[in-house]
């Protein structure tokens, strides 16, 4: 038995901020400087009060319109996502009765951020693959901007929110659908992007209230990171992992057909792209019209490879992700 | 590559037109054109030019364009 990913749907919120809204905020800005900076135009803001897994929950309905897929197959939830909607019960647990899922399931939440949606398939595949599951849903949704202080705009201009659904089901077939994963850690980065006064640790009191009163007090935390740590890391981890990634799965870099990785940062794409040597054409990015979209975005991107035919049916895409934690991930899937 | 063609290097990832304008003793921070994304392609350009790596610490470190150009020579030996 061999996993597999067998289709993908994606919601985004309506309300936009585009890089002359940004202009319009911060004079010190201009529409070029940004879009040469993040290689974003725009993003989707969820409207107050439309948290994590009210996006993903709208991306799984759509799901479920756009393929006319019979939820009672679904025997597993994950809901990744860095904004639960409670420290307990699980959201996924939430989202079983909301989606009106069967009772006889597995329900998880994995609450990670960039490496989330490839966390999500190395777990799809375990339960696939040793037999626990049929039928995955994965559900990555996130929503940095609620986390992001109305002044930072360093922040504002590079992510977005949004939700996906994704469908992990078992093949017949000899090989797997999703191929070997490498794995990183290094929790001494973690101060370098992170969400300050989001949780047990250190939470947010009357002071911090009080002091954030002007924006909304800042309910879930106020995000953090360090821009120029973060680039460096991710040029130093990204290449030797990309190594790791095409040894542990016994291919060549020549014969995978298309690199798709977590939508960071434009910029830093491009930087990474010319360091490994990818072709342009085998290096699919969409981040143009949504941004980082955190654990939403290698779905996004893989969704849009799959519309706009830049990945077809047998294709070996090498999927990478890295960020906070900090974490980097990486596998090659067959489409 | 000598300090020349070091700043002409510099100028074009920095998209500044004029390259005359920058010299060895230009400090980084007093150009009109400078913000927190340009550190970055330096740190960019060290990488994909030169296989050095610079650090956050190390940019905090250095002031002008010869402070960088010499911190690439000492790492590259």
């Amino acid at each position: 038995m061999k996993a597999k990913i067998k289709a993908i749907s994606y919601y985004l919120p309506e309300d936009q901020l585009s890089n002359s809204d940004l202009c319009s905020l911060f004079p010190n800005l201009t529409e070029a400087d940004i879009f040469k900076k993040t290689g974003i135009r725009k993003r989707h803001i969820t409207p107050e009060g439309v948290v994590g897994s009210d996006l993903g929950y709208f991306a799984a309905e759509k799901f479920f319109d756009e393929h006319n897929y019979d939820r009672s197959q679904i025997d597993y939830l994950i809901f990744c996502t860095e904004g639960l909607d409670y420290k307990g019960p699980v959201t996924a647990c939430v989202l079983q009765e909301r989606l009106k899922l069967n009772k006889n399931i597995g329900a998880i939440d994995v609450p990670y951020g960039c490496t989330g949606f490839l966390y999500c398939l190395s777990v799809a595949k375990g339960l696939i693959e040793s037999g626990q599951a049929k039928n995955v849903l994965a559900i990555t949704s996130d929503i940095p901007s609620t986390v992001i202080h109305p002044d930072d705009y360093d922040l504002r201009m590079i992510f977005g929110d949004a939700g996906a659904a994704t469908l992990i089901t078992v093949e017949e077939m000899n090989i797997s659908g999703l191929g070997n994963f490498t794995f990183g850690t290094d929790g001494s980065g973690a101060e370098n992007l992170i969400v300050k006064r989001s949780g047990t640790r250190d939470p947010a009191n009357a002071a911090w209230f009080k002091e954030h009163e002007a924006v909304g007090g800042l309910p879930y935390g106020r995000m953090e990171m360090n821009a120029v740590e973060i680039f460096t890391f991710a040029l130093r981890i990204v290449p030797p992992m990309i190594e790791e990634i095409l040894l542990k799965n016994k291919i060549k870099k020549e014969d995978i057909d298309l690199f798709i990785f977590h939508q960071a940062n434009g910029f830093l794409l491009s930087v990474l792209r010319r360091k490994l040597k990818i072709e342009e054409d085998k290096f699919f990015n969409y981040i143009e019209e949504v941004g980082n979209t955190v654990s939403v975005t290698i779905p996004i991107a893989l969704k849009e490879a799959i519309n706009q035919g830049k990945a077809k049916k047998g294709d070996k895409i090498l999927l990478a992700a890295f960020g906070i934690g900090l974490s980097w991930t990486g596998t090659v899937i067959t489409l | 590559m000598n300090i020349d063609e070091f700043i002409k290097k510099l100028a074009l990832e920095f998209d500044i037109s004029d390259s005359e304008q920058l010299k060895p003793d230009t400090s980084f921070r007093s150009m009109k054109e400078w913000s927190s994304m340009h550190g970055l392609i330096i740190i960019a350009l060290a990488d994909a030019e030169f296989g050095i790596t610079i650090t956050g610490n190390d940019l905090r470190q250095i002031d002008t364009i010869q402070n960088l150009y010499d911190l690439i020579q000492s790492r590259k030996q």
